[in-house]
């Protein structure tokens, strides 16, 4: 009971920070779950976010019922999905009842602006840290590049450069472990 | 009544939106045109709303949404029907993952995703660093490239990324900071 609650709580901290896309999450995920509980590595959290992706629903919530999941089972992945909904809840609610033009705040305006820049900084940092993990020839800084640029200029989604990563990623690499074998 | 057909309503785009929040909006838009449970005025308040506040977007307008139609309970309600296919999407899949996630060609094929994620992830960010870092509109209005970069908020940038990698103090601390420091010092 107490790792449920422990769970909840971890994700509530999770959701209540997370300022934009399921990607904003990843620098606490990777600070809270990776480094401190180390409940999941940095590689087994880029595959649930690549699963995310690919799968219906929201990115943020699909990769807390992961989590929940490899931790403490259903409950768990339920907990972990309660967790990361909560904060939306409680903050949504108080500011559909009392701030009707909650955006327009000057007030508003000017600490997303810092955040912002905060959230660019995380990001970056988180970005260095999986880099050094995961991209370890020239074959993964080419599927870097590529992913980047195609997302960044064409309209591709991203589930298809996700299926073309681990399509060439499987021709590569089992050539690559077949001659190893060879040898 | 209303609180069953928000809960199936919220399931159904919770089953069918792929790719994060912003893919539920095609959705809610279809929902206007069919209940008229609120406008296209309140939705787009409700997205920029949804934009401005902790919590992920899609979630974030799904609790809104609710709100607006059936109150608070309501917003309990189209949350659970958002996140339900999700969870039991993810618990399938994570049952598996753990199963073969060592077996050599679901090995391959994930070490060849990860480069891809991380350049997805780099794309996310790329595209909150045009908002926070440049000033696109100016530059437009100007053609001065000088005003197309927030140099305010690059050093900003530069300063907390120096204190991210060097002291590894927890993010949130860097979120809280920076929303206060840009409060006092606009961005």
């Amino acid at each position: 009971m107490k790792e449920l609650i422990d769970l909840f709580l971890v994700f509530c901290r999770i959701g209540g920070f997370t300022f934009g896309g399921g990607y904003a999450m990843l620098p606490i995920i990777q600070k809270e779950i990776v480094e401190e509980r180390k409940w999941a590595t940095n590689e087994e959290v880029m595959d649930y976010y690549a699963i995310g992706q690919c799968t219906p629903g929201v990115i943020a919530v699909n990769t807390a019922t992961f989590i929940g999941y490899k931790r403490k089972g259903i409950i768990g992945g339920i907990a972990a999905t309660l967790g990361v909904v909560f904060p939306s809840l409680i903050i949504i609610t108080i500011i559909a009842t009392f701030f009707e033009h909650f955006q327009d705040y000057p007030i508003v305006q000017n600490a997303l602006g810092g955040i912002r820049v905060a959230v660019v900084a995380l990001i970056t940092s988180t970005i260095v840290k999986m880099w050094k993990q995961s991209i370890k020839n020239w074959i993964g800084i080419a599927f870097f590049i590529f992913s980047f640029l195609l997302i960044t200029f064409t309209d591709l989604s991203p589930v298809i450069m996700i299926i073309i990563g681990g399509i060439t990623g499987t021709i590569i690499n089992l050539n690559k472990s077949k001659k190893v074998d060879a040898k | 009544m209303i609180y069953f057909l928000l809960f199936i309503e919220f399931f159904k785009i919770g089953l069918f939106a792929i790719g994060g929040g912003l893919a539920t909006l095609p959705f809610l838009q279809e929902l206007i045109e069919k209940y008229h449970w609120f406008s296209s005025y309140d939705l787009i308040n409700m997205i920029a709303i949804s934009e401005s506040t902790p919590g992920p977007i899609g979630i974030n307008t799904a609790t809104f949404v609710g709100y607006k139609t059936a109150g608070i309970i309501g917003s309990i309600i189209a949350t659970l029907g958002i996140v339900t296919p999700s969870i039991i999407i993810i618990i399938l899949i994570a049952h598996y993952y753990m199963k073969f996630s060592e077996h050599p060609v679901v090995r391959a094929s994930l070490n060849g995703i990860r480069p891809v994620v991380i350049g997805l992830i780099a794309a996310a960010g790329f595209e909150v660093a045009k908002i926070a870092l440049l000033s696109i509109t100016q530059f437009a209005a100007t053609g001065s490239l000088l005003k197309l970069f927030n140099f305010k908020a690059i050093l900003l940038f530069a300063i907390l990324l120096y204190f991210i990698i060097k002291y590894k103090k927890h993010p949130i601390l860097y979120i809280i900071g920076a929303g206060i420091l840009g409060i006092f010092i606009k961005f």
